[in-house]
């Protein structure tokens, strides 16, 4: 099996489902019910054993807003799967830190960052941040400089100084000068 | 010399009295001006003494945070040899502690676990601040970050670069040691003792 026919199969056993092959690589884009199901599927019957990478983006504006990036690869590493879903700001999405356990923590970091909920997670507490803390800092909203927050005894955060920025980099600005980080 | 003379016109058991006084004012006269001693007294203030002995045995508390960390170990190893300037005893205990090290970024979740080890270190006790990040927050401008230590504890001595390297942190160890020089301890120890 390769690549190709792992999105085919996919594509075919599940209704609605997208695919997308840019430059060898192959992304399915599955409906969020669907979104358990093609895991199992994949683990179970298409011998993804590994999963080398879960991520989210926040497409903001867009609904649903968000989108779930799981990167599914064979031991042997002949076979690489990008599995996306897009879910709504509201929806919770099934783990699959069952089916592979390095979702667990990949999971808890999403939900730290971002703020999706992924039901029947065994422990979704925050990763990176601590408990008690408010905000989801990868979301769009949240403003780079952070925000204030004090707990008592545990952590507090403050603004940071810009001083003139974000700064933004300007890929293919032409020019090096333009292209480097500045407030724009 | 005038009681040696007096002996000889004297005799019997009043010369034998006589004698012996003499022979331990000698030995009296002899142990206030001893020449084994002489060159090895100084004098000096009890300030100065105790700026001496502080700023020569620093004591590091390491808090080893990011890369400055690295050039921390590179300053503590055989080329750069912190022990030169009596600071190469890293304690990982902060009770053992003269001045702490801060090497690296300081997130806020670490923040507070960094001010505990401070509040454990005892008076008297120094704080370099190591690099942009300990600084200032460095490139840091971020809502993970806390834009300098010295918003939680008194900073002592700041070194710029990113990370330093280990001459600039020996630079700031011997600046430490010039303002620990000028202190007035023995009004600090006062003032302490009436306190507590």
């Amino acid at each position: 099996m390769n690549t190709n026919q792992a999105a085919q199969t996919i594509s075919e056993k599940f209704e609605g489902t997208t695919v997308l092959e840019f430059r060898g690589e192959h992304t399915v884009t599955v409906a969020p019910a669907d979104f358990r199901l093609v895991m199992e599927y994949c683990k179970n019957e298409l011998d993804f054993d590994m999963l080398l990478d879960a991520s989210s983006v926040d497409n903001s504006g867009d609904d649903p807003r968000f989108a779930l990036v799981y990167e599914l690869a064979t031991l042997d590493d002949s076979v690489h799967l990008r599995v996306k879903t897009h879910i709504a700001e509201s929806e919770e999405v099934p783990t699959v830190s069952d089916l592979w356990a390095t979702a667990d923590w990949h999971e808890r970091e999403i939900w730290d960052m971002m703020g999706i909920k992924f039901s029947g997670h065994p422990d979704l507490r925050r990763i990176l941040m601590w408990e008690g803390y408010t905000y989801h800092p990868l979301r769009k909203e949240f403003p780079l400089a952070g925000k204030p927050s004090e707990m008592p005894d545990v952590a507090f955060t403050g603004e940071a100084p810009l001083e003139g920025g974000p700064f933004v980099t300007s890929a293919g600005a032409g020019s090096r000068v333009k292209a480097e980080p500045r407030a724009k | 010399m005038t009681t040696s003379k007096a002996s000889l016109s004297v005799s019997g058991d009043a010369a034998e009295d006589l004698n012996a006084a003499a022979a331990v004012r000698s030995e009296l006269a002899h142990a206030a001006y001893d020449s084994k001693i002489e060159g090895n007294v100084i004098i000096t203030r009890v300030d100065a003494a105790i700026n001496w002995m502080r700023k020569n045995s620093l004591w590091p508390m390491p808090m080893g945070l990011a890369c400055c960390a690295i050039e921390l170990m590179a300053t503590a190893s055989s080329r750069f040899d912190i022990s030169r300037f009596g600071s190469e005893v890293m304690r990982f205990s902060p009770r053992q502690s003269d001045v702490m090290i801060v090497a690296g970024t300081v997130t806020y979740k670490m923040a507070l676990a960094v001010k505990r080890v401070w509040d454990q270190m005892p008076e008297p006790k120094w704080c370099i601040a190591m690099g942009a990040c300990a600084s200032s927050g460095g490139m840091y401008r971020s809502y993970a970050v806390l834009q300098g230590i010295d918003q939680l504890l008194p900073v002592d001595v700041y070194i710029s670069g990113c990370p330093p390297r280990p001459e600039a942190l020996i630079e700031g160890l011997m600046k430490l040691q010039e303002k620990i020089d000028g202190e007035e301890s023995t009004v600090d120890l006062k003032s302490e003792s009436l306190v507590s």
